[in-house]
């Protein structure tokens, strides 16, 4: 906790520094507020517009975090599937490259056009953005696994599931944990999409009224919701992180 | 009686033949070694007698069953101690053991006391110094299971004290475990001070061009080193070595 409040104190006075210049800014040269509001402003519309908010953000929060696990599982899933079966990684590893070329805004009404307004289309367009950096850093840590590890486990005879589990998982563990930091990030992100498409509630929905009624304090509380949202899943995976990968932090601690 | 024999096994790698023709045996009980230059093959042999090749000629034969190309018939200590790092000392040792079926905490624990790792069963291995590790190492390979304990330069990287402590500590543990044990180095030293026999191997393709019984009686002590009769000892292997 400490180590955070001293390693924390630069960027937040960098931030606050920020905002006071932004402040001064708009007042010193008289910006209309449905143009660009003071922070200040905006600070007072996501305290009286809380209740009306809330609702949103629930929402948002439940969809994140529904793609977010659905993405990871598929992620992982892929990732696992790809490294047993080589002659598969070989056919389809470009391909999963290509469906990130796929620009979402573009295939996300498409998902609606197909799959209507209900759930499925928002988890696709989550799952698209999330399965991705932890597929990748699953695969990657698999794939490093040290040789003289992998011939010490076949010469005292492991299988090919021990080697696995015992051997490959556990040594890519810190490399799927970069990728799930990237996800959950991207996750928040992809809710907030899928929301514009056409939900009954959410921040992306929040968003898209506030804009066209010019309310630019609200969107802007969008804007902080969103970061705020994902600053904290990020926070959660490297908790995560650190409960599960002991070894790795005593490592560091030592050297 | 015989536990490990190596029948007249051939290798090649492409163009490239490793062993031609290379027969030898091991006794239950009995410390061997195989000395040689490098690149004589020496992994290729490992790494045969460990089923990780099939010999393109001949046959390994463990307690009276062929075990060509099956892995995980011989327990093994690799060059660098291999300890998972995300293990502790404990679970590490206990490696062998789990990837074979049941584990013995509980003897695991006592070994560990005994070479002097009882405080750090449960540290990571990178708290641990390299000769630690390679002590660690050697447990984990004395608790596998199998009949036979193949070492494979297990004392190259260390430095040269840490080296002898080891040597000595090697020759402890084994004088009270009798473990049959099948050991590679290139020291000519280590292979007089440590083993019973010593098979002197040619480089490529290898053979056994000499086999040489170690002359001193158990237990051996340091001063071995200075004595007449390990140098006469160390200068005819060296020989043995030099004239192939």
């Amino acid at each position: 906790m400490i180590n955070v409040l001293r390693k924390g104190w630069r960027p937040a006075s960098v931030l606050l520094l920020l905002f006071i210049a932004w402040e001064l800014a708009v007042n010193l040269a008289e910006v209309p507020a449905w143009l660009l509001p003071p922070p200040t402003d905006i600070v007072q519309e996501a305290i009286s517009g809380w209740e009306g908010f809330r609702f949103h953000l629930q929402s948002t929060v439940m969809l994140s975090l529904l793609g977010f696990a659905i993405g990871t599982g598929i992620g992982l899933l892929t990732a696992v599937t790809l490294h047993l079966l080589p002659f598969i990684r070989e056919s389809v590893y470009p391909i999963l490259i290509l469906s990130q070329n796929v620009p979402i805004i573009v295939l996300a009404p498409l998902l609606v056009v197909w799959f209507g307004f209900g759930l499925l289309p928002k988890l696709i367009v989550i799952t698209l953005v999330c399965f991705f950096p932890i597929t990748v850093a699953a695969l990657d840590g698999f794939r490093q696994t040290p040789d003289e590890f992998k011939h010490y486990m076949l010469m005292a005879g492991a299988s090919k599931g021990q080697l696995f589990w015992k051997l490959e998982l556990p040594y890519s563990l810190p490399s799927l944990f970069s990728g799930l930091k990237i996800s959950a990030t991207y996750s928040v992100m992809g809710a907030v999409i899928s929301e514009w498409l056409g939900a009954k509630a959410g921040i992306g929905v929040y968003m898209t009224l506030a804009s066209s009624s010019f309310r630019t304090d609200r969107v802007f509380v969008a804007i902080f919701a969103i970061m705020l949202l994902s600053l904290l899943f990020f926070g959660g995976i490297l908790l995560a992180e650190r409960l599960l990968i002991k070894w790795k932090s005593r490592e560091s601690a030592v050297k | 009686m015989i536990q490990l024999s190596v029948e007249h096994l051939t290798k090649s790698f492409d163009t490239n033949q490793v062993l031609n023709n290379l027969s030898f045996h091991v006794n239950v009980g009995e410390f061997v070694s195989i000395l040689g230059p490098s690149g004589s093959g020496k992994s290729t042999i490992f790494n045969l007698i460990g089923g990780m090749l099939l010999p393109d000629e001949g046959s390994i034969i463990l307690g009276g069953e062929k075990i060509d190309g099956k892995r995980g018939s011989i327990s093994y200590m690799p060059q660098t101690p291999s300890l998972l790092p995300w293990r502790t000392i404990l679970q590490n040792v206990l490696l062998g053991q789990e990837l074979k079926g049941e584990t013995d905490s509980q003897t695991a624990r006592k070994m560990l006391q005994k070479a002097g790792l009882g405080d750090y069963e449960n540290a990571y291995p990178h708290e641990l110094s390299g000769g630690m590790k390679q002590r660690a190492a050697f447990i984990r390979a004395l608790l596998s299971p199998q009949p036979i304990i193949l070492l494979d330069e297990p004392f190259s990287a260390l430095d040269e004290l840490t080296r002898l402590e080891m040597q000595k500590w090697l020759l402890d543990i084994w004088s009270e475990h009798k473990p049959t044990i099948l050991f590679v180095t290139h020291s000519i030293e280590e292979a007089i001070y440590l083993s019973d026999r010593i098979l002197i191997l040619s480089s490529k393709p290898a053979k056994v061009t000499q086999e040489y019984n170690v002359p001193f009686n158990r237990p051996r002590m340091e001063e071995l080193f200075l004595d007449e009769n390990f140098l006469a000892c160390k200068r005819n292997i060296h020989h043995a070595l030099k004239n192939q």
